[in-house]
């Protein structure tokens, strides 16, 4: 009975009819309050799913009642403060695309590459050490990584390095910034997935002449591959929501961006710049907030959700 | 004494490391440009931080004083300082924990110790926690920022809508924390207090919560570091203010570090951006002071069952 409840995650005290005569157990009447309390917090973050919800719908759907659903999503021109106000979130897109990739080509690889490393290749003590180091990356603040951005990629390495025809602000320099903070993230749970592989596919491998790296590559890599979907997936729903970064180094000129070199305001980017710009609660401008914010949650809401999904898969498998 | 040990053939045989572990191979060209490519992303990594903690310790060396800390925001690089922020930051980190750990720890003592796993409402709960901890941090901010309307606060710049903010963007990552601290303690432990006579509560609050004090502790630290370095969120609540006064309770205005941070960087002045890495380097010193704690706590305290 209880190898079945532990297999299956049951609860920690076995469930159930409570047992009667002799076996029920001391009762004490207090503590149906106080499971009562543990349930309603963990409940809370079920009201706060909920406030999610309401507090990003109610000011959208105000906000779609003067810009119709259409104009916002495939317009192509940006300019909620002019005169002339135009809400087509088109140009916030492109700079988020843009400052995405460019995370996701740099964190993909190096991401990947460290997680081989502490799974297949480190000694368990090389891990130990290389590990928590890999961590204090995700731990820098995201503030401090748009100063280094701006400072450092964008102003001495792109401009008076590389000579690079481009300004004060760059898609680039955020992205690759932003690449460099998401590593950690796809090594950590590509990891877990790779170290989930049992070893015995692994000494298959070896038995049948493969060497360290067709193992990994054609053995451990497919095997795990749910997992490390699950952390590309998660990777990009970071980067889509990542904000102090693209705030400081990415510009904002809300435009169509086609160059990497141009700068562009992401989705984030306005939430934060809009915000500083004291506007008064319901009119238009304040709405557009929530508007962009409700298109934010629900991109991060399907990454999430397909991430979670991948990582139940490996899980189940092994 | 050299006779060769051999294991009986009926002993087991524990197999930790693989046994034929291909090593062989590693020095033909394919898998030995592999292999450095290997090193190579590990490095690249540490490379990255290297040269960030160095361009903010070279730019930020010159204004690393007192003043950074006694003096108030000014319009002139040459006095501002930073006191305001440290002391916002402080008060928002502080009601930050008093609201959230004491919740998330409940949360997670009901998912973990009394929920059953089976029923649909736990799963969703469960599934629920794990969206929300990689929800982006903006989107709290929206959060706090419509509760606070709702409420009709006018100005939404005080530090408990900050807190509020932060508890939540946090709680999840308690949740998952504690959980798994909760989790670490042997199935044992619980039998043999409900085999004494305790009630499920009983052996909650006098052998598993004490016995799970370190992890929940360390997690509970490393959850306040990430809101100590979190900016969006208070942000979009309008923390960016000029402030020259001391924040002194939750309904004070207040400044973070990391929001001063980034009005000091946004400035064209040169000593706005040596003020700005100097407070980058204060802020990281507190981040690592934090983690140093947690670790000391988890390697000191930790109980190996």
């Amino acid at each position: 009975m209880t190898a079945l409840t532990e297999k299956t995650g049951g609860p920690r005290f076995a469930s159930g009819p409570r047992p009667t005569g002799p076996f029920a157990g001391r009762r004490r009447p207090g503590e149906a309050i106080i499971r009562f309390v543990l349930r309603m917090a963990a409940v809370l973050t079920i009201v706060t799913t909920i406030g999610i919800l309401i507090a990003l719908l109610v000011p959208s759907l105000s906000f779609f009642a003067e810009v119709p659903v259409w104009e916002f999503l495939f317009g192509t021109r940006w300019a909620p403060r002019f005169a002339d106000a135009s809400f087509g979130v088109i140009p916030l897109i492109t700079a988020t695309l843009w400052t995405t990739v460019i995370a996701l080509l740099v964190a993909i690889p190096f991401g990947l590459g460290a997680a081989i490393m502490l799974s297949e290749y480190a000694s368990p003590r090389a891990r130990k050490t290389l590990k928590p180091l890999l961590e204090i990356l995700a731990g820098v603040p995201t503030v401090v990584y748009g100063f280094f951005a701006l400072q450092f990629v964008q102003a001495t390495v792109l401009r008076d390095w590389l000579q690079l025809p481009t300004g004060a602000f760059s898609v680039l320099a955020a992205g690759l910034v932003m690449g460099v903070m998401i590593i950690p993230t796809i090594a950590s749970i590509s990891e877990d997935a790779m170290s989930a592989v049992p070893v015995a596919l692994r000494q298959g491998s070896a038995a049948l002449g493969a060497n360290r790296m067709q193992t990994t590559l054609r053995v451990v890599f497919p095997a795990a591959l749910s997992g490390i979907v699950a952390a590309i997936v998660l990777g990009i729903s970071r980067a889509v929501g990542e904000t102090m970064i693209v705030a400081i180094a990415a510009g904002s000129q809300a435009r169509i961006v086609t160059n990497p070199l141009e700068q562009g305001q992401t989705m984030t980017a306005f939430i934060a710049n809009a915000a500083l710009g004291d506007s008064r609660v319901g009119s238009l401008e304040y709405n557009t907030l929530f508007a962009v914010g409700l298109l934010l949650f629900l991109i991060t809401l399907l990454m999430n959700f397909i991430s979670i999904r991948f990582v139940r898969r490996f899980r189940e498998a092994y | 004494m050299t006779t060769t040990v051999r294991p009986s053939p009926k002993a087991p045989v524990r197999i930790s490391e693989p046994l034929g572990t291909g090593r062989h191979g590693d020095h033909k060209p394919a898998p030995l440009i592999f292999l450095i490519l290997l090193w190579l992303s590990l490095f690249v990594a540490f490379a990255v931080l290297a040269t960030l903690l160095v361009t903010i310790l070279v730019e930020g060396w010159t204004k690393l004083s007192w003043q950074l800390f006694t003096n108030y925001p000014s319009a002139s690089p040459d006095t501002a300082g930073a006191r305001p922020a440290i002391l916002g930051s402080a008060w928002v980190i502080a009601a930050t924990a008093v609201l959230t750990l004491p919740l998330g720890i409940a949360a997670a003592v009901h998912l973990e110790e009394f929920a059953d796993k089976k029923r649909w409402f736990n799963r969703m709960i469960e599934l629920n926690v794990q969206n929300l901890a990689a929800v982006p941090a903006i989107i709290y901010g929206l959060l706090a920022l419509g509760f606070l309307s709702l409420l009709q606060v006018q100005n939404k710049n005080i530090v408990i809508g900050g807190a509020l903010a932060l508890s939540l963007l946090i709680l999840p990552v308690i949740i998952i924390s504690t959980r798994e601290g909760l989790r670490s303690v042997p199935r044992e432990i619980r039998d043999a207090s409900l085999a004494l006579g305790a009630t499920q509560w009983q052996t909650v609050w006098r052998q598993v919560l004490p016995a799970s004090v370190p992890s929940i502790s360390t997690g509970s630290i490393l959850a306040l570091s990430r809101a100590l370095g979190e900016a969006a969120p208070l942000l979009v609540l309008g923390a960016l203010v000029y402030i020259t006064f001391d924040p002194n309770g939750l309904m004070s205005g207040y400044t973070t570090l990391p929001i001063q941070i980034f009005n000091w960087t946004g400035r064209p002045q040169e000593g706005f951006h040596q003020l700005a890495a100097a407070t980058s380097v204060l802020l990281l010193g507190a981040l690592l002071l934090m983690n140093a704690l947690a670790i000391f706590i988890r390697n000191k305290y930790q109980k190996r069952w």
